[in-house]
């Protein structure tokens, strides 16, 4: 299943990004669960704010982190992340 | 006993407020101890925030408020919006009893993050024998309610042998109460549930048909409503990974403030389980005997002890393990490895025998003059 490269992608209002100071880690809170996040993943969702579609997404954190090729992961991560319910689409 | 204060990797993830054991309903697979009337007393509001303040600095970011029936706390917002403020993801774990529209947005407001709402089956008439009290459509009303203020809602309906031939149905009433969540809980046999074991465990057919039927479902209603299903033990192989490891995620706190490395461990002989007013929560956690008996895996016995899959289930379950064997470092009995196996049968075996009675023994509702009866 590919992205459409048009939908614009939100942080589910069901869950929670949250920076954990003991964890020293961003981690999602939804119902009784947690997910922690690595790095690159918590980027990536910070960015879900509802005005970015992907190509939008992957040329922020291209210059944020002055990086080339990340379409591939992100891609793949935002697919991880819809099936999880963690973003949704608009 | 393992793992020495300066050491201890672990710190609490989980924390769960048990504010009351005061509750409206009866129900007789209650997790809560059996002789909660001998533990009358209740920690004021400031010790509760003074818990979660602790709790939380130590790294807790899930609170369970829970009971008994948590409503019945008139300082339930106070607490709620002291936890909201610390950053804790806030979970209200209710039978919806008493619950009106008001009391969902003034805990809206005060930050509660989400509700979960227990419905004892999929008819009227089941739910409120089960309830041993009159709650069926409210609790649907407030199901709804709680899906109209945008909370996630989570449904929790416990299964056992009153119910499990339910399950289609109570799939389907999830689905149109617009559940987010349904948590499908198969009686786990402590407390109350231990008690009315011959009357609550289902037949291994049973459980495999129910299964079935709520595994099938989640196919149906994947992406709109998250199924979890936790499964009957006693027909498993293997036990479950209590509590993530003894003393490594998950902090109780009871009513009246005695802190719980689970919150079954109460049933446990010596622990000496310390209370929040006398300790800091910091002391509790990494220097307390009660948090530190079962740390690690020092305390073993064979088969557990030179088992290669010690790391994944810990040995399952010390409570199980007390009930059932009468020794609580003793291998779960659920394990196909325990010598103590056949005690789990020997349970089944009994419950089955006891469904083919024609006169049935009542259920041992849960109220206080149970309670009384049994501590005595
Ligand atoms: S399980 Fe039933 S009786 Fe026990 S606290 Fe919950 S609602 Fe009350
Ligand atoms: S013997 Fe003990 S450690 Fe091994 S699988 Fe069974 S319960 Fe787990």
């Amino acid at each position: 299943m590919a992205l459409n490269p048009d939908s614009l992608w939100a942080f589910s209002p069901m869950h929670r990004l949250q920076w954990e100071e003991a964890q020293q880690k961003d981690v999602i809170l939804y119902p009784e669960g947690m997910v922690e996040l690595n790095q690159s993943s918590a980027e990536i969702l910070k960015l879900c704010d509802g005005s970015r579609n992907l190509d939008k997404i992957v040329t922020d954190l291209e210059e944020k982190f002055q990086a080339h090729g990340l379409k591939h992961d992100i891609s793949q991560f935002l697919e991880v992340a819809l099936n999880n319910g963690w973003i949704t689409e608009h | 006993m393992a793992g020495s204060p300066n050491t201890n990797p672990h710190k609490p993830r989980w924390l769960l407020a048990e504010l009351t054991y005061a509750c409206p309903l009866q129900c007789p697979y209650c997790s809560n101890p059996v002789d909660y009337s001998n533990y009358p007393t209740e920690l004021s509001t400031e010790d509760w925030k003074r818990v979660l303040t602790e709790a939380r600095k130590m790294g807790a970011v899930q609170l369970g408020l829970s009971g008994g029936e948590p409503l019945t706390r008139t300082d339930l917002a106070e607490i709620v919006r002291h936890a909201s403020g610390l950053g804790y993801y806030s979970n209200l774990i209710t039978s919806g009893y008493g619950l009106t529209e008001a009391r969902i947005v003034e805990l809206k407001e005060a930050g509660l993050d989400h509700i979960q709402v227990s419905i004892q089956a999929s008819t009227q008439e089941l739910n409120d024998h089960i309830a041993g009290t009159k709650s069926y459509s409210h609790k649907q009303d407030v199901a709804r309610l709680v899906k109209k203020h945008g909370y996630p809602m989570v449904l929790c309906v416990v299964i056992h042998r009153k119910n499990i031939h339910q399950m289609a149905d109570i799939l389907k009433m999830a689905s149109e109460l617009g559940a987010d969540y349904l948590e499908l809980a198969n009686t786990q046999y402590y407390g109350w549930a231990h008690k009315n074991r011959d009357l609550l465990l289902p037949s291994r057919e049973q459980f495999e048909t129910a299964e079935k039927i709520a595994q099938d479902y989640k196919e149906t209603v994947k992406g709109k409503m998250k199924i979890y299903y936790v499964v009957p033990d006693y027909y498993e192989d293997r036990p479950k990974a209590c509590m993530n490891g003894w003393g490594t995620t998950f902090l109780t706190v009871a009513p009246d403030g005695v802190a719980l490395p689970c919150h079954s461990a109460r049933e446990l002989p010596g622990l000496d389980c310390p209370n929040v007013t006398d300790f800091s929560i910091d002391a509790i956690w990494n220097d307390s005997k009660a948090f530190n008996f079962f740390r690690g895996d020092d305390w073993m016995k064979e088969p557990c002890r030179s088992c290669s899959e010690k790391a994944q289930d810990f040995g399952g379950c010390r409570c199980q393990a007390y009930l059932l064997t009468g020794d609580m470092y003793n291998t779960d009995p659920v394990c196909s490895k325990s010598p103590n196996k056949h005690l789990v049968q020997a349970a089944i075996d009994q419950a089955m025998a006891s469904a083919e009675q024609t006169i049935e023994v009542p259920l041992v509702f849960r109220n206080s003059k149970n309670s009384k009866n049994i501590s005595n």
